[in-house]
């Protein structure tokens, strides 16, 4: 199924994509991922399971809350919330890995990026 | 730390997890269903893409765990469940463990108590003992004034001698043992009194100025029923009034490690309490211990030559008095004479039982490593599952460590409970002897630390296998079936084991033997069928005039008795508990009669005529006393064999020579008796002589022996109703000698009982270390055998298949236990007396017990091994 073999996140990036994801609007676990996938165009081909840890320890950082609720298909479901803390860390994160994502960027294809 | 309130939210927690998660699976699986799957399927499809569920709640509960606590308890319940499932292995694991941790607790509580802290007292570590280089510790009143007042290295010292007094304190007086001691003696060890006060330095004010006792807490809990207003009341103390002053308090129990003191009086009072006194004579040698702290800076080797240099002094002023003595300090408790062989021992058990616990934890080593082996198939499973080799380290070292503190725990309630019992026992009635081992915390935190140490390496021998598990391998062969001719780590384990073991059965062998061997040598007396009486006339308050000839009265009123064949008095009898005499002799040539040029140091009993005839000696030459053997007679004395051998040139031509006592006297020697042993059975061939009753200063405490073949109890009421007749108030102590014998059996006893102890245990650890290596082998190799059977084997080919291999490991074993054994009982022949390596009886004891020893354990697995019923066995696989 898959070309290529997948190939680990660096630590951090679900919690990122999570805190992303929920900033738009409030989603369960399912959804989550469903979004994930799609807008990564599946690219990203995450473990479905991988979601809980992070999402616990968002919750245990207070970075998001959870409530049991129904959704618009009538299931029971668990949504998440972003916290404000969670946006001032989403937005600590996005600046920094941005940087970090332009060194890298700029150590493997120096050319392209001095073009840019 | 925000884990507290965490704890209590948990289970809601793992609840909304597991929920959250199931509705996730069941949500995919729906939509794979709208999209056209089967529900199996979709089912199977949901479950793969959500991954690995067990491990995905797992790390999403570890987000909220207080991390290490809880993964170890987990660790511990999942350990209980594993170990109740083979519930023979962790009963047999858990027995080995109790019992070498609780013989090292054992031996640990003794060293602690009799080595590492003897006497209970503050800043025990500057108090000495003044010991003679020799180890004796004697010494005079006179001298320990002198030393007193002249040494500069001691902050005070205090001195004590061992006493024996009857009490009467309205009730019928009885006999009670304790301390005449310096009335500063409480000062010097900072003792504060339980009760009322403890008697001091003021209290001394010349001879008889302090009648003053006082008593030890457990006297005066078992004797007064700890009745607080015992102090000031007037008791008698061998018919002289004293005052209780006060009760010394429980912890206290005196200076001398095995005696526990009923009493202590000032030893000022000494004249009163024993009708005479020795405090003015300087040759006298009573006091037992002379100790005190030293001054604070100063170093024991300074402080050896300050008495060093007053003993110099005391020497030159009085030459017949003082040898050229050279001093030493000894720790205060244990007496000078008891302490090396004392410290030997205990140091010789600790090692014992050291390597009882090295010897179980090789066991449980190999145990460990056959349980193990027996698990790589799950080992294997759980790795392939995604488990890390580290968590399944963790898990078989938690197994290991539940084991030992279980272990730990139960050997450890055994040995308190043991120790105890050995802290209140009383071998003798009516001398406080007893083992002072108060169990104490230390006890515990080595216990603790053994258990700890122990499982931590028994725990170490399977590592290697689990980290070299190669799950694949594993899962797709089974058992890997490495039927191994190489030489394993199990194999080095059981042999290191056996060897130990062999050792320790080598050893116990020689000191059983040794001590049997004691037991049947001569000892010069024949005790068989004599009584004792020990009387003391100075504590009915006889004066000297007047003792030999109620002593005459008492011996012909005892031959009288029916049935009584012969009847001797003593001044102690050889071998008894009271301890004996000894006087420097002089060839007859000597003329500078100091005692640095006696020819010997020897033994010396003061008896009646008949003595000899009670006691069972042989007179080989010469004859006996008479009662015509006194004053107005020339002094006359018996001497034994190797008195005669040693000074007068021999036996054969020894009556008629005569030799010198220190006051200038020649002594006629008129007969030859034959050697014995006098103070302990373990003493090497010692000089005695024997005088007549009737030449010596009367005695007042002595013995009596009555020698008949009637039942001992009527002769005892016989002796007692004809003594009485003579006066009614004399205190008596009737026995059997061989009872009274036991007293000086007792080291010797005590030491091959606890050697044989430790040798039974390592016997037992030998049997389940070849038992579970044997067992183990078998039932490897069960298929094997079946098949060999079913080819044709015979009974003894099928035995040699599965039990050659533990067999011969066991021979190897065997072999090198008993050399190192036989190297190790040079060692142990220092303190067993007569223990010889070089005993063939030992090395035939050693071979047979150890080829039983492998008879017994791998009978079990052989029968199973010839059990083996092929048909069934392939039909199986």
């Amino acid at each position: 199924m898959r070309e290529t073999t997948p190939r680990d996140l660096f630590p951090g990036a679900l919690e990122m994509m999570i805190l992303e994801s929920l900033r738009r609007q409030p989603a369960h676990g399912y959804a989550l991922v469903q979004h994930i996938q799609q807008r990564s165009n599946n690219l990203l081909q995450v473990e479905e399971g991988s979601l809980y840890p992070a999402l616990q320890r968002l919750l245990k950082a207070k970075q998001v809350k959870a409530e049991w609720g129904v959704s618009s298909t009538n299931r029971k479901v668990r949504t998440y919330q972003i916290t404000a803390a969670g946006v001032r860390h989403l937005e600590q994160q996005i600046s920094s890995f941005e940087r970090m994502f332009e060194g890298i960027a700029l150590v493997l294809n120096p050319k392209k990026a001095t073009a840019n | 730390m925000n884990w507290i309130p965490n704890i209590f939210r948990r289970s809601k927690i793992h609840d909304d997890l597991s929920e959250e998660m199931r509705l996730h699976i069941e949500e995919r699986t729906e939509q794979l269903m709208g999209e056209g799957m089967s529900p199996e399927e979709a089912g199977r499809q949901a479950r793969v893409a959500f991954g690995n569920r067990t491990l995905v709640e797992e790390r999403s509960r570890a987000v909220w765990m207080w991390p290490t606590v809880e993964s170890i308890w987990g660790d511990v319940r999942l350990a209980l469940r594993q170990l109740r499932r083979s519930p023979g292995f962790t009963v047999a694991a858990i027995v080995t463990l109790a019992l070498a941790i609780g013989a090292n607790a054992v031996v640990f509580g003794v060293l602690n108590s009799l080595v590492l802290r003897p006497v209970n007292v503050s800043h025990a570590d500057s108090l000495y003992v003044i010991n003679h280089r020799t180890d004796d510790s004697w010494e005079s009143y006179p001298n320990y004034l002198d030393l007193r007042d002249r040494t500069r290295s001691f902050d005070e010292l205090a001195a004590m001698e061992l006493s024996q007094v009857a009490l009467d304190s309205g009730k019928e007086p009885s006999r009670i043992w304790g301390f005449e001691t310096s009335a500063n003696y409480f000062e010097v060890l900072n003792i504060r009194p339980y009760l009322g006060r403890l008697f001091q330095a003021s209290d001394e004010r010349g001879v008889n100025s302090a009648p003053y006792i006082v008593l030890s807490y457990s006297y005066w809990q078992s004797h007064f029923q700890a009745d607080r207003n015992v102090v000031g009341r007037v008791v008698r103390v061998n018919k002289h009034p004293f005052t209780i002053i006060g009760v010394t308090p429980p912890e206290f129990r005196g200076t001398f490690t095995f005696f526990n003191a009923n009493f202590y009086l000032p030893i000022v009072n000494q004249d009163q309490v024993r009708g005479d006194s020795e405090l003015n004579k300087r040759g006298s040698r009573g006091l037992i211990q002379v100790l005190g702290h030293l001054k604070a800076g100063v170093a024991p080797a300074q402080a050896i030559a300050d008495l060093d240099r007053v003993g110099a002094g005391l020497e030159k002023a009085y030459p017949k008095e003082n040898t050229h003595e050279e001093f030493a300090l000894g720790r205060a408790g244990l007496p000078g004479i008891l302490g090396r062989p004392v410290r030997a021992f205990v140091s010789a058990l600790t090692i014992l039982a050291g390597l009882i616990l090295l010897a179980a934890c090789a066991n449980l080593g190999s145990l460990f490593a056959a349980r193990a082996s027996d698990r790589s198939r799950e080992v294997a499973l759980r790795l392939a599952l995604g488990s890390s080799r580290k968590r399944i380290l963790r898990q078989l070292m938690t197994e290991a460590l539940l084991i030992s503190l279980a272990g730990g725990a139960a050997g450890l309630f055994g040995s308190v409970a043991l120790l105890r019992r050995l802290d209140t026992w009383q071998p003798f009635s009516g001398v406080p002897i007893h083992v002072p081992v108060r169990p104490d915390a230390n006890i515990y935190l080595v216990a603790l630390l053994l258990a700890l140490v122990s499982g931590l390496l028994f725990s170490i021998v399977p590592v290697r296998q689990v980290l070299r598990t190669n799950p694949y391998e594993v899962v797709k062969a089974g058992m890997s079936q490495r039927a191994g001719r190489r030489l394993t780590m199990r194999d080095i384990l059981l042999v290191a084991q056996i060897a130990i073991c062999a050792v320790l059965v080598t050893s116990s062998m020689v000191a059983v033997r040794g001590l049997v061997r004691a037991l049947h040598s001569n000892f010069g007396i024949e005790p068989n069928n004599v009584m004792l009486v020990e009387t003391d006339l100075k504590m009915t308050g006889y004066r000297q005039e007047n003792i030999l000839a109620t002593e005459r009265r008492m011996i012909e009123a005892l031959e009288a008795i029916p049935g009584v064949e012969h009847v001797g008095l003593v001044n102690f009898p050889p071998l008894g508990r009271g301890g004996s005499w000894k006087t420097n002799v002089f060839r007859d040539g000597t003329s500078d009669l100091r005692s640095a040029n006696a020819a010997a140091n020897a033994f010396m009993y003061v008896m009646s005529p008949d003595y000899l005839h009670a006691a069972g000696t042989t007179l080989l030459e010469g004859r006996t006393f008479t009662w015509r053997d006194d004053g107005s007679a020339p002094p006359a004395a018996l001497v034994n064999r190797a008195f005669a051998a040693q000074i007068l040139g021999s036996a054969s031509n020894a009556v008629g020579k005569y030799y010198k006592v220190a006051d200038g006297t020649r002594i006629e020697v008129v007969g030859v008796v034959e050697d014995g042993k006098y103070l302990s059975v373990t003493e090497a061939q010692q000089p005695a002589v024997f005088l007549p009753v009737t030449q010596q200063e009367p005695l007042g405490e002595q013995w009596m022996l009555v020698r008949s073949s009637r039942d001992p109890e009527q002769i005892a009421a016989a002796v007692r109703a004809s003594l009485h007749s003579i006066d009614a108030g004399m205190p008596l102590d009737i026995l059997l000698w061989n009872r009274e014998l036991d007293f000086s059996m007792f080291p010797a006893r005590m030491a091959s009982l606890s050697l044989g102890v430790l040798g039974v245990m390592g016997a037992m650890l030998s049997i389940t270390g070849i038992f579970g290596m044997a067992a183990y082998s078998v039932s490897k190799r069960l298929r094997e055998l079946g098949i060999r059977v079913a080819l044709g084997a015979k009974r003894k080919e099928v035995l040699q298949a599965a039990l050659g291999r533990p067999l011969r490991l066991l021979a190897i074993g065997s072999a090198a236990g008993l050399l190192l054994g036989l190297l190790a009982t040079r060692v142990l022949a220092y303190i067993v007396y007569q223990a010889t390596p070089r005993d063939p009886l030992v090395l035939a004891g050693v071979v047979l017990a150890m080829v039983l020893l492998g008879l017994v354990a791998t009978w079990i697995p052989a029968q199973r091994a010839l059990a083996v019923d092929p048909m069934i066995l392939l039909r199986e696989e």
